[in-house]
């Protein structure tokens, strides 16, 4: 008894929310590492191009609350993630077309493209705040639990509850769909492999007629659902701060270094990766301790390795041991 | 025209718009402009190091301008003599503790031929426990001294003009820290390490109360320069003032200000006259050799990391001296305060605007940029008035685009930014 009570509290507080935070920021690595893989630079736009989406998405669903549509129990949010895909897609490509592509013909240095790119960031950061403001917003609606902690009690006649959020559920179903349709459109459809041809050489797949125009048209597009997918799974899981968004930067750039850089199956896992690290050390594991050690042995302390404050430390060690210890990261990435 | 000529008239113009706001709007604001100008400027010639000489992207320039404010905390404060012997010695021994363990550890990495991941995993593992073992109950300890008030170490009580020098050394020794493991890698990892790293010390100084007191903020901070109500209370001082025919309450304050520009004006011209010396040695042609081909460089017998490690030092000791004077003249140490666009991205603007490679550019961009950075704001304001002066009175629109105004600033820094990369890419001042 003891031994499912453990197991339903690690459940609850360590892999549940481990594995929907794990999909978020493996949607966010995917995209830098499909800017990263076909562009060829690292963009620090990309918290807040996440933010700008997930803006979008918001006001839309303000908009469709205030008309009376819903889809309860699923959250409205899902019914505006469409129009937020299509307006960020507008502004990357309207981004490109202004900014990167002039970068792009001349074959600036990719440490020129970042530096664009922290200027592409302050604009969109100051946009997103001209227009939602700074402060935190909720947009989440529909049922809150699927599975209801008081409920699960009274069911299984455990002591441990077990909670699984709408969001969590969402985050984690969205993320596989999406996945799996990135993945098919990357290794079936022609314009996939032409993408990954122009990742893997640039010069050949140039010369086997390849259209690049076409090619980074698409990446945008497709960089632009992921950022905003993401986004706005994160911020109904958690709650929608343009600061925050900013910040995820350093786990989702972890998370596509540690997978290595350009490698889309490296960003999931490096994703995956970098959640369960920084949830598993900074959960106070008093409680799963006290179900499975006698009591003489129970713990005093919390059991908490590192405050939750912490949290940016943990990403960034593991990123240095990768780096140290296998510098193109787990799945081979492109960077040297 | 000749370059000196423009670049005369290029730093005539920028100190134009601060006389004209002393003019136009209060010479207490201009002097505001002008102080933290000058500290912008120094933080702008650290980057300029870094990245100008030698080509290394560091974008965790917060982290160590928080550490030079953190340099005079624990060097002016008074120490808090109930919380060094409630727990003092035991927080020491308990980092010493934690930084030996870690050197342990790197020394069983290089030295052990087998089984090193174990050995390595053990040493940090028993290291950590009895860190925290050590560490937990000195903090609680000293967190619980009058805590309204105290609640940390103190400091050691010295000039604060010594924390200055203190806050330099605090941010090298990070620098040495985070070069020697992410130096040597391609750029972008430096990149996410140093901005990694930035957070990080960020966080330590918010959460580490018995150090910095955290979010509850050191205030008080030892002055240089003689307080506003000392001037106000000397007859002397009174005395000249109305021989001036000025108000001593204003012109008090003033006087403070122009003390610490002269002291940062001093510490700019000597970074300054510094910079150029070893730009044009034998040591900044090596540099620039490195910059701009690291492999030729090598094949020369450079050992390319170790140049970039010590410049990597260097660039970041002046961020944390700069960073140090800021939180001398805020006379506060607010961890709450520090934003990665406001100290880390905006002084990357400054350099690439004043013209990176050019010790001069940078300080001009210092200047400039943060002139815009304040002047903006108010900008923004009567723009966004014209701009819904048409309008009705209460229409939501012209409320949301007046409070809204403020993030206007935000904006401006990243066209500004992308114009001069576009048009002018070398900066207003380039490279010789």
């Amino acid at each position: 008894m003891d031994l499912l009570n453990a197991i339903v509290a690690l459940l609850n507080f360590v892999i549940i929310p481990a594995t929907a935070y794990g999909a978020q920021l493996a949607l966010g690595a995917l995209g830098v590492t499909m800017i990263y893989g076909i562009l060829r630079f690292s963009n620090f736009a990309h918290g807040d191009t996440m933010a700008f989406g997930t803006m979008v998405t918001v006001l839309m669903t303000w908009a469709l609350q205030g008309w009376g549509v819903s889809i309860a129990p699923l959250p409205t949010a899902l019914l505006a993630l469409p129009v937020g895909i299509v307006v960020t897609a507008a502004l990357l490509l309207g981004t490109d077309r202004v900014v990167y592509r002039f970068y792009r013909a001349r074959k600036a240095k990719p440490v020129v493209l970042v530096i664009v790119s922290m200027g592409v960031m302050f604009i969109m950061n100051g946009l997103v705040r001209f227009i939602i403001g700074p402060d935190d917003q909720r947009f989440a609606d529909g049922a809150r639990f699927v599975i209801n902690a008081r409920e699960f009690k009274q069911w299984s006649g455990l002591d441990e509850g077990l909670a699984l959020r709408t969001s969590q559920a969402i985050t984690i179903v969205t993320a596989v769909i999406v996945v799996a349709l990135l993945f098919w459109f990357l290794m079936r459809t022609r314009t996939g492999k032409s993408m990954r041809a122009f990742s893997d050489n640039e010069d050949l797949a140039l010369l086997s007629g390849i259209n690049p125009d076409r090619v980074v048209t698409i990446t945008w597009m497709i960089v632009a659902a992921l950022a905003t997918v993401a986004g706005v799974l994160y911020g109904l899981d958690k709650s929608f701060k343009p600061f925050t968004y900013f910040q995820l930067l350093l786990p989702i750039f972890a998370s596509a270094i540690v997978g290595g850089l350009g490698s889309p199956v490296g960003a999931i896992a490096g994703g995956f990766l970098i959640a369960f690290s920084e949830v598993t050390v900074t959960y106070a594991f008093k409680k799963v301790a006290g179900y499975l050690l006698p009591e003489a042995l129970e713990p005093e302390g919390l059991l908490q390795l590192l405050s939750t404050d912490y949290k940016f430390a943990v990403s960034f060690a593991i990123l240095i041991i990768v780096l140290l210890v296998r510098p193109t990261g787990l799945f081979r990435g492109k960077a040297v | 025209m000749t370059p000196a000529i423009k670049n005369t008239a290029l730093f005539a113009l920028v100190f134009g718009l601060i006389l004209a706001t002393g003019f136009l709007q209060s010479w207490n604001v201009a002097l505001g402009i002008l102080n933290m100008g000058l500290i912008s400027a120094i933080m702008a010639l650290g980057v300029n190091m870094q990245w100008g000489y030698a080509g290394l992207f560091n974008v965790g320039v917060m982290g160590f301008v928080a550490l030079g404010g953190l340099g005079v905390v624990i060097t002016s404060m008074a120490p808090v003599g109930e919380a060094w012997a409630a727990g003092g010695l035991r927080v020491i021994v308990a980092l010493l503790t934690g930084a030996g363990t870690i050197a342990a550890a790197i020394l069983a990495w290089k030295r052990l031929k087998r089984h090193r991941g174990l050995a390595v995993t053990a040493i940090l593992v028993v290291g950590f426990f009895v860190y925290r073992w050590l560490f937990d109950p000195a903090v609680a300890a000293i967190e619980a001294v009058n805590p309204a008030r105290e609640g940390y170490l103190g400091g050691l009580g010295l000039p604060v003009l010594l924390g200055w020098v203190v806050g330099g050394l605090l941010a090298a020794g990070a620098a040495w820290i985070v070069g020697k493991v992410a130096l040597g890698l391609r750029s972008d990892y430096l990149a996410i390490a140093t901005l990694g790293i930035a957070e990080i010390i960020i966080a330590v100084l918010k959460n580490e109360d018995w150090l910095s007191r955290g979010v509850k903020n050191v205030i008080g901070i030892p002055r240089p320069v003689p307080y506003e109500i000392d001037l106000q209370n000397d007859p002397g001082f009174v005395e000249r003032a109305q021989a001036w025919g000025l108000d001593p309450v204003t012109f008090s304050s003033i006087a403070v200000k122009l003390a610490y520009a002269g002291l940062f004006v001093v510490v700019l011209l000597a970074l300054v006259w510094l910079a150029e010396l070893a730009l044009n040695s034998p040591w900044g042609r090596m540099m620039r050799a490195i910059r701009d081909n690291e492999i030729a460089a090598e094949a020369m017998g450079k050992d390319v990391t170790l140049r970039h490690l010590q410049i990597f030092i260097i660039g970041s000791a002046v961020c944390g001296l700069a960073g140090a004077m800021m939180t001398t003249l805020d006379g506060q140490l607010t961890p709450g305060s520090y934003q990665p666009l406001r100290f880390t991205f905006l002084i990357w603007v400054m350099v690439i605007v004043g013209g990176s490679g050019n010790n001069w550019g940078a300080v001009l961009g210092g200047f400039l940029v943060w002139f815009l950075w304040v002047e903006v704001e108010p900008l923004g304001r009567l723009l966004m008035e014209l701009v819904t002066a048409p309008m009705p009175e209460g229409f939501w629109l012209k409320d949301h685009l007046l409070e809204s105004a403020a993030h206007m600033r935000l904006l401006t820094m990243g066209v500004i930014l992308l114009l001069v990369l576009r048009f002018s890419p070398r900066g207003l001042i380039p490279e010789r």
